[in-house]
């Protein structure tokens, strides 16, 4: 622990401080640029320069190790000159194009050459030009801007495991780019835009539509996938026009994957902004609230609750699943599933138990593990951020890494060495027998982890649940303080469903066999919250009723079409894959006659006379916690109970033996496209054309992109 | 002057075979295996006796960085690198040095990695010495044939190999940790120090990169003792060392000679004088580009080493000494310089980048006086402001002969000012 002086200001700080840091705690603030917590130190930009008493020349202060007893001066005439020169070294060759800048009133060069820097400039010579790069359908580049900090080629390296960034070029001539122009290849690389302290790598589908000054922050939780990112939206007017990362260590760090960050402009596409009711001629037309309303109420009470069926999608909140359970319980609704991935699994004792869904560890807890086995999944495309922390500590060292399940593709690869074990099944029996190679690894390890895909259950759930326990009591995967048992979940409202028991009740059917007995015509009704993965045909002759917010593939297959909210319209909780339940706030309000979700169910109850126990949100939330209290401890990491799990997977033994029958498929990638994965990214110009880029491999010209932007 | 008998680099000029043969016919490789028998301390202490000072151009005490060197641990790699990357304008003792006695500096290479405990000797020689690192290659050949180098170099027990790895032309690959970078592969750019190389260097293990001179000069004075090599020069500032003479005089030529030596005595003996006379000269450059140019009044009675010229605002540097007669632009010549850094900055720091080229631009215009006086001042200026706060010396490089330029002929710069005003006018 060692003391130093920072301006008269005694300080200690933790071994492995910097001068940097040193200064900041003792509340002097450094300027820089090429310095960021999360990646490497650079130490080129020059702008952290402080004096040091006893050096001849001023030190970089982000590189520079606190040893024991540096006097450290910020405020001398050195380091006012030193500062005053790389502002002006800076700005020299930096067009003065602020009034046309995207970065312009959020720009780190802006505030500190107002802070650091000269009033004019004495620089009479030409300015230099640099030819813009092409880096995809993300980012915007105007390259006369770069100051040559190296964050961009830094966060590709190092965070995203793409090395595909890099400077060429000497002196002036210095340049960041890809050398050969292609598209960034990383589902991270919108970060870059705000890792860019200045105005050269820019959002592309944000250009020039507005200035941060007119935007209404909202501080936010994101749904495009289950790692609960917290974002912060920026509306202006009734319009997300953006969405940024906010901080949150134990999850996204400071980073939010591609589709978190720009699926926000299919949320003025496609909406649905009116209820819809099929006429007597099979014809959508259009409706109001009363009309539908008191139609559903009427077939409600008039259908028999066995030929009632209700499935819950991938976007859908808490506050919607429980009141729609709420419903349909009063109503003697069995045919409830909100499962998603395991439709199915019906029934399944092994799904009672909160340790057997979530993610339990922690994101956080990968920083501490030291070997890790991912079972039938790609957290590159399932979490983006969950992986860049698995790279991270990955490129700490001492971390094997093994992989049962479909090899990723070469577009998706991990960002990470990892051993191939097998594809399938098979490969568990292998690993439970084994003592060596892999198994070795996994048995010598302090705090071993595994990562289990959730379609991993999808076939032979208790089998291979049964497979898993084994695995967990071989290799002691649970043991004092240490829960290294994780499934990874790919949609936001999973967890949520499995918390609130939006699942089959008793002598209920499960999903796949609602399925089947739509197209077998038991089923008379079916609503389909948010769900997205039916086709017409599939549900057979029964009503369906869709209740969401674009219109895709759920709302062609409706009969009734209740208009609701997005995420960004509504104050909502959502349960991460950890099982940590955390509340996102409304940033704008649903378009035209769409509503809150919850606010439908309660006005339908209303009008069949039922009382649901809740008026407000308020009262819905009390009652959401009265069922499960982990919605009592917002933004906490619930505890869960280990030994309910292992009882519950040795209830099901019986179905484990009937499913042993059965050989089941493969682990294969559950999601082919990581840009198109919802009803919202499927809106989205811009993820479209990520998807037609990155994941079709055609080619996108400027007028696709354009549509991304101006519509 | 120095006595024929004190000259370690006896075959300078290539007039002798520069193979193993006439290597050991001049004493090379000669009992090397008793002074490896004498261990590494020994050898350390007698490098640090003889006050060496890096060849290379900072002058850092060579016994002292081997002392700098972290401490051996079991199973991590240890390296000497030896810098032949020699790209300062005017220097050119390296070549020759590898060229005619390459048998010195791979014995030097044998010695240094026993005394630093390295098992690995890379050689990083400038990508465009190409019959050099020929000879280079063909001496280190001829000693592992000899068993001088390998699993039993000199029947000491002790395994050594010496690798030879070719630059690309770079200028900043000269610098030590750049060097590092590229070797190891990556684009040369200085690294931030701390960590030194001699904790953290090449692939993160401790590493010593040494000049090609100063490794080259240490067996002999081994075999002759560290008090010869100190007698020799002033105090601090010891040895014989290889001056390149070139520019206007006579007979540009390289020549070893001892340390202190009056630099007028250095040009007039062995370059054969100024072209037209001492009075024609006009400015000296005295240690390779990088250092302030000295005008005559100086010269007239600077000596040649470290701390002489460092009195007098300048410095040794490679000792590469660049004269300059009556007849030069000594604004061209400062601006040509200004050109070079700017092209050879690796762009990484910022004050570096911008200014170098900003400094060229402004010297291009004073060549021909299209500048107001007070830019001169602004000039000066910008080169404090990029001199000492780079991660490498190359920004203080790139500073120094300009401020050389405005300290010495700052009237020179008026006067073109001035003309250019009175040719505008007309």
């Amino acid at each position: 622990m060692p003391k130093l002086t920072i301006d008269g200001i005694a300080v200690e700080v933790p071994n492995g401080a910097t001068v940097m840091q040193a200064c900041e705690l003792a509340g002097k603030e450094i300027p820089r640029f090429c310095y960021h917590e999360r990646l490497s130190i650079a130490g080129n930009c020059r702008m952290c320069l402080v004096e040091q008493e006893k050096s001849p020349k001023p030190i970089a202060s982000c590189a520079m190790p606190a040893t024991e007893g540096m006097v450290i001066h910020t405020d001398t005439p050195m380091v006012k000159k030193a500062r005053h020169g790389v502002m002006e070294f800076l700005l020299i060759n930096h067009p003065l194009d602020c009034p046309i800048c995207d970065q312009g009133g959020e720009c780190d060069l802006q505030d500190q050459a107002m802070a650091y820097g000269y009033d004019r400039s004495r620089y009479l010579e030409n300015k230099r030009a640099v030819a813009d790069k092409n880096l995809g359908p993300i980012i915007k580049t105007y390259m006369n801007r770069c100051i040559h900090c190296t964050r961009c080629v830094r966060f590709a390296d190092e965070v995203a495991g793409v090395p595909e960034l890099g400077a060429f070029g000497r002196g002036e001539h210095m340049e960041v780019g890809t050398y050969v122009e292609a598209a960034l290849t990383s589902e991270l690389s919108g970060n870059l835009v705000d890792l860019c302290p200045v105005g050269a790598l820019t959002a592309k589908p944000y250009a020039f539509i507005a200035r941060p000054w007119e935007l209404k922050k909202t501080a936010s939780i994101d749904v495009m996938d289950a790692v609960g990112s917290h974002i912060r939206i920026d509306a202006r007017g009734e319009e997300v026009m953006r969405v940024l990362p906010r901080r949150q260590d134990d999850i996204n760090e400071e980073w939010i994957s591609d589709k978190t960050r720009h699926a926000v402009d299919g949320l003025m596409r496609r909406r649905l902004d009116r209820p819809w009711l099929r006429d007597a001629q099979g014809v959508m037309q259009r409706s109001d609230w009363e009309t539908v309303l008191a139609f559903l109420a009427t077939k409600l009470k008039t259908t028999a609750p066995k030929r009632i069926a209700a499935l819950t999608g991938d976007l859908v909140d808490g506050e919607q699943i429980f009141a729609l359970k709420t419903l349909m319980s009063q109503l003697g609704v069995t045919n409830l599933d909100g499962r998603g991935d395991e439709y199915g699994l019906g029934g399944d004792a092994g799904l009672a138990a909160a340790a057997g869904w979530r993610f339990n560890s922690g994101f956080a807890g990968i920083d501490q593990a030291d070997a890790l086995l991912l079972i039938g999944t790609n957290p590159r495309i399932e979490a983006a951020v969950v992986n860049a922390r698995i790279r991270r500590r990955y490129l700490k060292g001492k971390f094997p890494i093994g992989l049962i399940g479909e090899r990723p593709p070469a577009t998706h690869d991990l960002t990470y060495h990892y051993e191939h074990l097998g594809i399938d099944a098979v490969v568990l029996d292998a690993l439970l027998a084994a003592s060596d190679g892999f198994a070795a690894k996994l048995a010598a390890a302090q705090k071993p982890m595994i990562i289990i895909g959730s379609q991993v259950f999808a076939h032979g759930g208790a089998i291979r649940r049964r497979k898993l326990m084994q695995l967990v009591e071989k290799f002691n995967l649970v043991r004092e303080g240490w829960n290294g048992y994780n499934i990874l979940h790919r949609a936001a409202a999973r967890v949520g469903a499995l918390e609130l028991g939006f699942v089959p009740a008793t002598g209920g059917l499960h999903g796949r066999e609602i399925i089947k007995a739509a197209q077998a015509g038991d089923l008379d009704m079916v609503w389909l919250a948010g769900v997205e993965e039916f086709d017409r045909g599939q549900l057979g002759k029964a009503l369906v009723i869709y209740q969401g917010h674009h219109g895709d593939r759920g709302a062609e297959a409706a009969d009734v079409i209740l208009p609701g909210a997005a995420y960004t319209e509504k104050d909502a909780i959502y349960v991460n894959s950890e099982g940590r339940p955390q509340a996102a706030l409304r940033a704008v309000f649903p378009p035209g006659d769409a509503r809150e979700d919850w606010k439908i169910i309660r006005a339908l109850a209303g009008k069949m006379g039922m009382d649901l126990g809740f008026d407000d949100r308020d009262r819905l939330r009390e009652m959401m916690a009265a069922y499960n209290p982990i919605f009592a401890a917002m933004g906490c990491l619930p505890p869960a109970n280990w030994g309910d799990y292992v009882a519950a997977v040795k209830s099901e033994a019986a179905r484990a033996v009937a499913e042993a029958q059965n050989p089941a498929p493969a682990f294969h990638h559950a999601m082919a496209d990581f840009y198109q994965t919802c009803a919202i990214s499927r809106a989205s110009p811009t993820l479209q054309n990520c998807s037609r880029l990155f994941v079709r491999g055609e080619k996108i010209d400027d007028k696709m992109e354009a549509e991304a932007v101006y519509g | 002057m120095l006595q024929e008998k004190d000259k370690i680099f006896t075959n300078l000029y290539g007039f002798q075979d520069w193979q193993l043969k006439g290597a050991k016919s001049r004493g090379d490789w000669d009992g090397t295996d008793k002074l490896l028998a004498k261990g590494g301390a020994w050898l350390m202490e007698e490098v640090k006796n003889s006050g060496l000072r890096g060849r290379g151009g900072a002058g850092f005490s060579t016994g002292m960085k081997w002392s700098l060197m972290a401490k051996p641990v079991a199973g991590v790699p240890r390296y000497l690198v030896v810098n032949a990357d020699e790209g300062e304008p005017g220097t050119c003792k390296d070549r020759d040095i590898m060229r005619h006695d390459p048998h010195k500096l791979v014995e030097g290479c044998l010695i240094a990695c026993y005394a630093l405990q390295a098992e690995t000797c890379y050689i990083y020689i400038r990508g465009e010495f190409v019959r050099e690192a020929e000879h280079l290659q063909t001496a280190i050949d001829e000693a592992y044939a000899a068993g001088y180098l390998g699993k039993n170099a000199c029947r000491s027990g002790f395994k050594c190999d010496v690798y030879i790895h070719r630059g690309a032309g770079a200028y900043i690959c000269g610098e030590e940790t750049a060097l590092i970078e590229s070797l190891e592969g990556r684009k040369g750019q200085p690294r931030l120090k701390p960590p030194f190389p001699g904790g953290q260097g090449l692939y993160g293990a401790p590493t010593t990169v040494n000049n090609v001179e100063s490794i080259a000069v240490i067996p002999t004075i081994l075999r002759r003792g560290a008090a010869w090599f100190a007698g020799l020069g002033r105090p601090k500032n010891s040895g014989t060392k290889i001056f390149c003479i070139s520019g206007h005089v006579n007979k540009p030529c390289n020549v070893e000679e001892e340390m202190g030596i009056p630099l007028r005595d250095l040009i007039d003996k062995h370059a054969g004088g100024v072209r037209g006379g001492w009075d024609n000269l006009l400015a000296v450059i005295p240690g390779g580009s990088s250092v302030p140019v000295l005008p005559k009044s100086i010269c007239d009675t600077v000596l040649m080493d470290f701390d002489s010229l460092r009195e007098v605002r300048s410095g040794l540097g490679t000792a590469a000494v660049i004269v300059m007669d009556k007849s030069t632009d000594i604004v061209r010549a400062i601006a040509r310089l200004s050109k070079f850094y700017m092209h050879e900055s690796c762009g990484q720091c910022t004050p570096c980048r911008e200014g170098t080229g900003w400094m060229w631009r402004v010297m291009e215009r004073l060549v021909v006086g299209n500048a107001r006086p007070d830019e001169i001042d602004m000039l000066e200026d910008v080169s404090r402001q990029i001199e000492g706060h780079t991660i490498c010396a190359l920004g203080d490089a790139a500073a120094w002969p300009i401020q050389g330029l405005i300290r010495h002929f700052r009237p020179e710069l008026e006067a073109r000012m001035e003309q250019a005003r009175l040719r505008n006018a007309a």
